[in-house]
């Protein structure tokens, strides 16, 4: 039987992971995608050398687990001079991290709008960077809401990891409670639940942007 | 009616009042190994119309690509009113020029493509207004006006709320033709406009191109049109194997050609049309 009073007792220790949770991921998903669009347009920029750097950038952080990442943060951060406490080490590992997924989904966008509407803005004397802004970005958020949807949704699970370097977010605390009650079921299925909620309600804000961005 | 020429000295200063619309010089450009255009030379007078026929990959698109710099050509220059484009002045190596020079020097281009180009986010009007406010930096109501106004003289000023993927080919293709005229170019190139339409919708696009000839303005037409080549031209250019091959009034090219392969092309076409 599942004893709904053990999970009650600890129903705020695990709202606060929840809470930490959300704050972490919602804060590495705006440096993921803001940091990554930056770097799609670097991937495509006429420099090579430009290009080159953000290329070896994405191919290194996709080419790494995050734990390693994380580890190289917080345990080999101080090494560099750089003393973090466990959290914002989080926000910025998951969120760097991400940026390098972000910026293929975005790269992707940008090259399925066609190279046509790019001659035809130049054409009437568009610059670059009003291209990009008023003709290539509108279309593109279009098109890459799904998989940046998908992407927050890795995003959100990965966080679990977090739990190793004492970050304390939704699945160190139902270890604690785990540890504390040595209850097995209760925990990791309450824990469980509240991710599918979290992720739920993402998945759904997914389709009302895709709904309200789409037009074409 | 149409802008003419007195309306468009609004544009950009000429250079040189004296110099010709467009002015092509052994014009050289290779794709690797391939060379698409071996050495074109190309005057094109003030209010001409010119049509370039000739068989796929013969360099007629690339051509006009690199009249337009949208391709960088490898030998030769292009002048846009007396000035270089895509390149500096000078002696020595040539270096490109930066991006505001190159738009500068082809303001008073516009350019009008096979596939249309519209942008699909924008309404109609949307898109004949963004370089307006952008580039010319009108106000909104000011680009509105004169985007209408535009759209008008192609008859299309009923669709501007519409977004193209809510119009047929014919009116996508006149809408493109409003977004370059809203901005008073002085030359119009239009790279094969008709090539992608159903049959239907082809006359409607040539009777705005036919009414934009007769109002003076000057044109470089890439076309598979014959009838319009012998009815709207000055002079057609037959190109192959990125040559110039012969030109001409349309009455002699297209009538008494004078090289086999302009006569081989034009019988092909004339079986295929019959």
């Amino acid at each position: 039987m599942i004893d709904t009073d053990m999970i009650a007792r600890y129903g705020p220790l695990l709202l606060a992971g929840l809470v930490t949770t959300v704050r972490v991921c919602a804060l590495a998903s705006l440096i993921a995608f803001a940091f990554g669009l930056v770097l799609a347009l670097l991937l495509g920029a006429r420099l090579m050398i430009v290009r080159a750097m953000a290329r070896l950038y994405v191919e290194v952080m996709r080419g790494t687990p995050i734990l390693v990442i994380l580890f190289l943060l917080y345990y080999g951060g101080p090494s560099f001079g750089l003393v973090l406490d466990a959290e914002p080490v989080g926000v910025l590992g998951l969120g760097f991290y991400g940026a390098a997924y972000f910026a293929e989904i975005f790269r992707a966008g940008f090259e399925s709008i066609p190279t046509g509407q790019i001659e035809a803005a130049r054409m009437v004397g568009l610059r670059r960077r009003h291209i990009v802004r008023r003709i290539q970005i509108p279309q593109m958020l279009g098109l890459i809401v799904p998989p940046s949807v998908n992407q927050g949704i890795i995003l959100v699970k990965e966080s679990a990891v977090l739990s190793i370097i004492t970050v304390a977010e939704l699945t160190k605390n139902s270890m604690q409670m785990a540890n504390e009650t040595f209850a097995v079921v209760e925990p990791f299925l309450a824990v469980a639940l509240l991710y599918w909620l979290l992720i739920e309600a993402i998945s759904w804000s997914g389709r009302w942007i895709e709904r309200r961005v789409r037009h074409v | 009616m149409y802008e003419t020429r007195s309306g468009a000295n609004a544009g950009p200063k000429l250079a040189d009042a004296t110099a010709l619309p467009i002015e092509v010089r052994g014009l050289a450009k290779r794709f690797g190994d391939v060379e698409v255009l071996r050495g074109i030379d190309l005057q094109v007078q003030p209010s001409e119309v010119v049509c370039v026929i000739g068989p796929s990959g013969s360099g007629k698109s690339t051509l006009l690509r690199c009249i337009a710099f949208l391709e960088i050509y490898d030998e030769g220059e292009v002048r846009i009113e007396g000035r270089l484009l895509g390149y500096r002045e000078g002696d020595g190596p040539r270096r490109l020029s930066g991006e505001r020079e190159i738009n500068e020097v082809r303001a008073c281009l516009g350019m009008v493509f096979q596939h249309f180009n519209l942008w699909p986010h924008m309404t109609a009007l949307g898109n004949v207004t963004e370089a307006l406010r952008v580039v010319k930096r009108m106000s909104r109501a000011q680009a509105d006006e004169a985007g209408l106004d535009a759209l008008r003289k192609v008859g299309l000023q009923g669709q501007a709320r519409q977004y193209p993927g809510q119009l047929s080919g014919g009116q996508k293709q006149r809408v493109a033709i409003a977004r370059a005229l809203a901005l008073q170019p002085r030359v119009m190139l239009f790279d094969e406009p008709t090539s992608a339409l159903d049959p239907e919708l082809v006359g409607e696009v040539l009777s705005v191109m036919r009414q934009l000839a007769a109002d003076g303005m000057t044109m470089v037409v890439v076309t598979h049109e014959m009838g319009f080549a012998a009815h709207v031209a000055n002079r057609v250019v037959f190109m192959d194997e990125g040559r110039i091959v012969e030109q001409g009034a349309p009455a002699d090219v297209l009538t008494a050609p004078r090289s086999v392969r302009l006569k081989q092309f034009l019988n092909t076409w004339r079986e295929r049309s019959i």
